[in-house]
């Protein structure tokens, strides 16, 4: 059992030192405007309004069941392939309101790329692993490159440059998270949702993800729902953090700057949950 | 390391009455030996069965029985008699039926499984379907006589291979439909995700990644219908084959005289010399139940070997 102080926020979860620190966050890639999601008659999320800023790291926190996961689905229409699931309000994504009739789900997801909890590799080899989303799409070019530009930006090559053949499934689970991490950025996606990406792997594949997320969020945005506070501590620039209301409907409590939301939260909210009095 | 031990069980706390593991092992034990039980007396069954046609048949058995074409009293008697016309129209019923019932089948089957919107219709289907795999084959032999041989009253197939081998395939439909669509459900959702996540049309992540998944079993339980079928008697009976024909189909519109049937007509004649002809004839047929069977094994591992777990 490691001991901790309550002396300060500070001492108990490392935040991660961001330039920006209480500042803007920049320019916003995808707005939440008003979103209630339900599935059927029962509305999981209610009222969710936060921006999404450009080449940063999002991170929403929150205890079980108050809907990040459905608000991260529902950002590239994930939800859409669960029966029920209905979403209100608006979300944009670079000014389009993604559920409009005249959008197409799979253009949206081509764009919006998702890493899942459990690893998901197809069953097939390493390189068409890679290739298949970007082929597709209508890749044409040089698949060779394309195989090792992915795996390089996902920190995978050097692991499995001699194994391409092989099953994506013989690698073990934070190679395959990050595989599929490495096949999301195959098909060139802008934005990137992970949903709670290493909590079926080890603290030091946890460590590799993380990593390489700071490495991605130079290009790309990235939006993570994690149950772990530290890591979101750690690797993010915004934090959202959920919470369930009386009625027991996921709602959005605050969206900080990640150092600001764990040293000076604005909701009492926030503070008893980051300092463990609740969740 | 310190071993741990092992507190008598009227020590635990809150368990103060004697251990029931004695009983519990007992239980175990009775089980274990009803499903042994089982097993061997269905072996048995299987077995004797085996053993009496082989005794049976095995004098009757030679190659000539092949290609010999006639199945007359006088035919058996001096040693020209065949199952010919039986072989090739079961073939030709096989291919019939799983030319039509495989595609339609696993057709529907998508569709149920990774289109259908879950509302009122789609159940009034699904439950249809499996009430249809319940109806008995005579009434499958029905509908063929009333739509395939002739289409409501009006000269359409005649009784001909092509109309005895789509009412086979209405047969197993229902069967084909369920075995598909118990192998598409156990794809993981996690596949689909993950091809969706890529964008991909539900087009794409059906035909790239859950068929494929799915092939194995969808192609095991195909097959064992398809097998199935063709050692039915009764519906194509009643759709029009003939029992004694000398010339085997050459063309889907011919007639035919499926190997069952053959056998049966054989089995129903009081000689001796006809039931030993009759069980020669089954083994003929078991041969090519397992030659299907075997094709069958066969197409799954090469399926199964283009999804790499």
């Amino acid at each position: 059992m490691v001991a901790t102080s309550d002396t300060g926020l500070n001492q108990r979860i490392n935040v991660r030192e961001s330039d920006q620190a209480g500042q803007s966050l920049g320019e916003s890639v995808i707005s939440l405007r008003d979103v209630t999601i339900s599935y059927g008659s029962y509305d999981a999320v209610v009222g969710v309004s936060y921006e999404i800023p450009k080449n940063k790291i999002t991170a929403m926190i929150g205890p079980s069941g108050c809907g990040k996961s459905t608000v991260l689905r529902s950002i590239n229409r994930m939800n859409d392939l669960i029966p029920g699931a209905k979403v209100r309000g608006t979300i944009e994504y670079h000014g389009v309101d993604v559920n409009h009739a005249g959008v197409d789900p799979v253009e949206v997801r081509r764009r919006i790329g998702m890493v899942f909890q459990k690893p998901n590799p197809f069953p097939k080899s390493i390189a068409e692993n890679i290739t298949w989303g970007a082929q597709i799409n209508g890749f044409k070019g040089n698949k060779k490159d394309l195989v090792e530009q992915s795996l390089r930006k996902a920190a995978l090559w050097d692991e499995v440059k001699d194994k391409l053949d092989q099953s994506g499934l013989s690698l073990s689970g934070g190679q395959q998270q990050r595989l599929c991490i490495a096949r999301t950025l195959a098909v060139n996606p802008d934005v990137i949702l992970m949903d709670e990406p290493c909590s079926a792997l080890d603290p030091i594949s946890t460590l590799r993800i993380e990593e390489l997320m700071r490495e991605l969020s130079r290009q790309y945005t990235i939006v993570v729902v994690t149950h772990n506070m530290q890591q979101a501590a750690r690797v993010s620039d915004q934090t959202v953090f959920f919470s369930l209301s009386d009625k027991r409907q996921g709602i959005l409590v605050e969206a900080s700057p990640t150092q600001q939301l764990f040293t000076k939260p604005k909701d009492q909210r926030t503070e008893d949950y980051i300092t463990g009095r609740f969740g | 390391m310190s071993s741990v031990p092992i507190t008598p069980d009227s020590e635990i706390q809150g368990l103060g009455a004697p251990s029931n593991l004695p009983r519990r092992k007992v239980v175990g034990a009775i089980g274990k030996g009803a499903f042994i039980a089982a097993t061997v007396f269905a072996a048995l069954i299987l077995v004797t069965l085996l053993a009496r046609i082989l005794f049976q048949g095995i004098g009757a058995l030679d190659m000539d029985l092949l290609t010999n074409r006639f199945t007359s009293n006088n035919a058996i008697n001096n040693g020209t008699a065949g199952f010919r016309t039986g072989i090739i129209s079961s073939l030709w019923l096989v291919l019939i039926t799983a030319a039509f019932a495989i595609p339609v089948g696993v057709g529907a089957a998508i569709y149920l499984e990774e289109y259908a919107p879950d509302n009122w219709f789609t159940k009034v289907v699904q439950v249809n379907v499996s009430n249809l795999s319940g109806v008995p084959s005579v009434v499958y032999g029905l509908l063929g006589l009333g739509v395939f041989v002739s289409f409501f009253g009006f000269n359409f197939l005649g009784r001909s291979v092509l109309a005895g081998g789509l009412t086979l395939g209405l047969l197993v439909l229902p069967i084909i439909i369920i075995a598909a669509q118990e192998a598409l459900r156990a794809v993981p959702s996690s596949l689909r995700e993950a091809a969706y996540a890529l964008g991909a049309t539900p087009w794409q992540v059906t035909w790239h990644h859950v068929l494929p998944a799915a092939m194995s079993g969808i192609l095991t339980g195909t097959i064992l219908s398809v097998a199935r079928a063709i050692g039915e008697t009764a519906p194509v009976l009643v759709a029009g084959a003939a029992t004694a024909i000398t010339l085997a189909p050459s063309d889907p519109l011919d007639g035919y005289s499926p190997l069952p049937l053959q056998v049966f007509d054989a089995l129903v004649r009081p000689q001796a010399s006809a039931k030993e002809f009759a069980a020669a004839g089954i083994i003929i047929m078991m041969a090519l139940l397992l030659t299907l069977n075997l094709i069958a094994i066969v197409l799954r591992e090469r399926a199964n070997r283009k999804v790499r777990w």
